[in-house]
């Protein structure tokens, strides 16, 4: 094996790449079956000159992890449902106060306790919708060890780019399983280091008022601008303001700047769907299950491929659409009750040819699965 | 520097009713930071939600206006990320003791270098006047019509209780003893807890008859008393005010620096 191949859990690879992006500074509190990503993290992060905080819940840690992005770090806490569930609120804190960090949801069987040490992809509308009010938000997810690795760093990456919090949704069997991950060289990767300001001490900065790109840039707590964070409706100056025209541009802001680059932020793997007359569309675990199928049925002269998505959130529709509109049937592989499936169905131009190969047992689904589900919509019986 | 230099004129007026006692504990605090000489761009002020919280934002520090009862926790992210910053967090009773108590209590067992001052008018000011875990027995708020029967938190017990290393109490009648408190714990290396009584005249003290907002700071003269006094012998009611506990335990952000050398040494 190469010298910078490890053979290790998929929690672990989060951790790698995490700390490639430039972690240091992490708040968690202990859940399966995300856990090793706070142990690891406990022991890794001080090697380096970074910090681990063990919070008292939840809250307690997103909010932790918010307020050392503001004096300058790369940040992240790592979590599953229940502990998701905590987070809401001060997600859409972060939300609405442009605070680039990282949330990782280790997802496990729901709702409530369910079942802690089994896999799910049951928090994916969660990541969308959980928190209240109008927002965009930006979620990303990973099949293998690799990817999980390349799609942190990305996490990191957007969360600077558009200062905005990026949930990473992995679930209970990528983060258990072990394999092989390469981690690349230095410099190998891309990484958004944070935008700051160029405004000189004593001269007007405005921390809420983008450029024409968009972009924010920030100011560290500590540094010479002082300036006002709130939750609240806020100007330019981060002052809170009730004035409509504040209030309306603010949210047309925080939605635009990613709804309206959801084809730039989609990331997403492709196989044999050039002559595709079956599209699966999968993602995490599942999409192991469905490349596995996929690639089965080609060498039986069978023409299926699949769409593996590693962006969910902003959902790319477009690409969806574009990519599916010739084929015959789309089946949405995923473990739940079909929270991906129904934005395929919004997305494509015949969502009555969309159809779902799921389970929601805990038990990981397997290529068999879907060949049965497969049979059945090809009419050929199970 | 004068007072007004401390203040962002730009966010005035502020919101505080005629008389609130948040508005001494402010003039208070600016002091404090005036007479410690802390330069400006060294202090961050965190706050949640509740007519307390605002104060962060009439003051020209890095200020952090947050989520309901969870300030500690933003300020324990901002103080361990960057530990020479300066880190206050005023809060209400509500704020801190209710919601925020969880937090309230970790942050004191970790003992770390956070200014916690709770702003304690016994009532939940801005969303009209229900009753809050400080507000004790016998109470009268539009969540206890027919009063109250919830015990209230001694904060000063509960903070003692806790592990916090700085432990003191005045109210907003004792103006020059609120800037000397902060003062000494904002200096204090480990958590700090400043409990200020501070009136609501316009929930607290209409709903129970204590008249206006001179007559309540009044009543806070009279029924407060310095720690260990004669009085208090004689009358074990009053409600002692001064530094309850000044003590020097590792504080968390120095203990972690020990950490990173051990885990560096490899
Ligand atoms: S409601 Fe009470 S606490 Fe709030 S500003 Fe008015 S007097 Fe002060």
């Amino acid at each position: 094996m190469n010298k910078n191949t490890k053979f290790i859990q998929g929690n672990e690879a989060c951790v790698e790449g995490a700390l490639y992006a430039g972690l240091d500074f992490f708040a968690g509190y202990p859940i399966t079956p995300s856990t090793e990503i706070a142990e690891h993290l406990a022991k890794r992060l001080p090697e380096k000159g970074g910090k681990f905080i063990q919070m008292e819940d939840e809250i307690a840690s997103l909010c932790a992890i918010i307020g050392a992005s503001l004096t300058g770090h790369k940040v992240m806490t790592a979590t599953s449902g229940p502990g998701f569930s905590l987070m809401q609120e001060a997600l859409s804190y972060a939300v609405m106060t442009e605070i680039p960090c990282v949330i990782v949801d280790v997802q496990r069987g729901g709702p409530s306790t369910g079942i802690p040490t089994h896999g799910s992809q049951g928090d994916v509308n969660q990541a969308r919708w959980g928190t209240h009010g109008d927002h965009a938000i930006i979620a990303l997810t990973a099949s293998n060890h690799q990817d999980i690795f390349e799609v942190t760093v990305n996490a990191f990456n957007l969360a600077e780019t558009y200062r905005t919090p990026v949930i990473l949704l992995f679930d209970e069997i990528t983060g258990h399983m072990r394999e092989p991950l390469t981690i690349p060289e230095k410099g190998k990767l891309e990484l958004v280091q944070r935008l700051r300001t160029s405004v000189k001490q004593g001269v007007d900065y405005h921390p809420y008022l983008p450029r024409e790109d968009g972009r924010l840039p920030m100011s560290d707590f500590g540094d010479v601008h002082r300036y006002n964070v709130t939750g609240l409706v806020h100007d330019m100056w981060g002052f809170p303001s009730s004035e409509p025209k504040a209030a309306y541009e603010l949210l047309r802001h925080l939605v635009d700047k990613i709804e309206n680059r959801a084809n730039k932020i989609a990331m997403f793997k492709e196989y044999h769907m050039e002559d595709a007359e079956c599209v699966l569309i999968s993602y995490g675990a599942s999409a192991r299950s469905s490349l596995h199928v996929v690639e089965d049925r080609r060498i039986r002269g069978e023409r299926l491929g699949l769409i593996e998505l590693q962006t969910l959130w902003p959902f790319p529709s477009d690409i969806i659409r574009e990519k599916c509109a010739d084929s015959k049937y789309v089946m949405v592989v995923e473990q739940n009750m079909g929270q991906i499936l129904h934005e395929v169905k919004l997305s494509v131009d015949r969502p009555d040819r969309v159809f779902l190969a799921n389970r929601i047992d805990g038990v990981f689904i397997t290529p068999l699965d879907i060949m049965n589900i497969l049979r059945l919509i090809q009419g050929k019986g199970v | 520097m004068a007072v007004k230099d401390y203040i962002r004129e730009r966010f005035l007026p502020h919101i505080w009713c005629p008389g609130c006692g948040h508005g001494t504990v402010m003039s208070g605090l600016i002091r404090a930071v005036e007479q410690l000489g802390i330069n400006k761009n060294d202090m961050v002020m965190v706050s949640g939600i509740g007519c307390s919280a605002r104060i962060s934002g009439y003051l020209d520090f890095h200020t952090l206006h947050t989520i309901h009862g969870r300030a500690l926790a933003f300020a324990t992210g901002v103080k361990l990320s960057k530990p020479d910053l300066n880190c206050i967090v005023p809060m209400g009773d509500g704020d801190a003791l209710a919601i925020g108590g969880n937090h309230f209590i970790h942050a004191a067992r970790r003992n770390i270098d956070i200014t916690a001052i709770v702003m304690n008018n016994r009532i939940y000011g801005m969303t009209g006047g229900q009753f809050s875990p400080l507000s004790g027995i016998g109470v009268n708020a539009t969540t206890a019509p027919y009063l109250n029967i919830d015990n209230a938190f001694d904060v000063v017990k509960l903070a003692k209780a806790a592990g916090a290393t700085f432990v003191a109490r005045t109210t907003t009648y004792h103006a020059k003893q609120i800037t000397d408190l902060i003062m000494q714990a904002i200096t204090h290396k480990g958590f700090s807890v400043v409990e200020i009584l501070s009136q609501c005249p316009t929930h607290f003290g209409r709903k129970n008859k204590e008249g206006s907002a001179v007559d309540m700071m009044k009543r806070y003269r009279e029924i407060t008393t310095p720690i260990g006094s004669k009085k208090k012998k004689e009358n074990p009611d009053l409600i002692e005010r001064g530094i309850f506990v000044q003590e020097n335990n590792p504080e968390y952000c120095i203990e972690y620096d020990k950490i990173i050398k051990k885990a560096m040494k490899g």
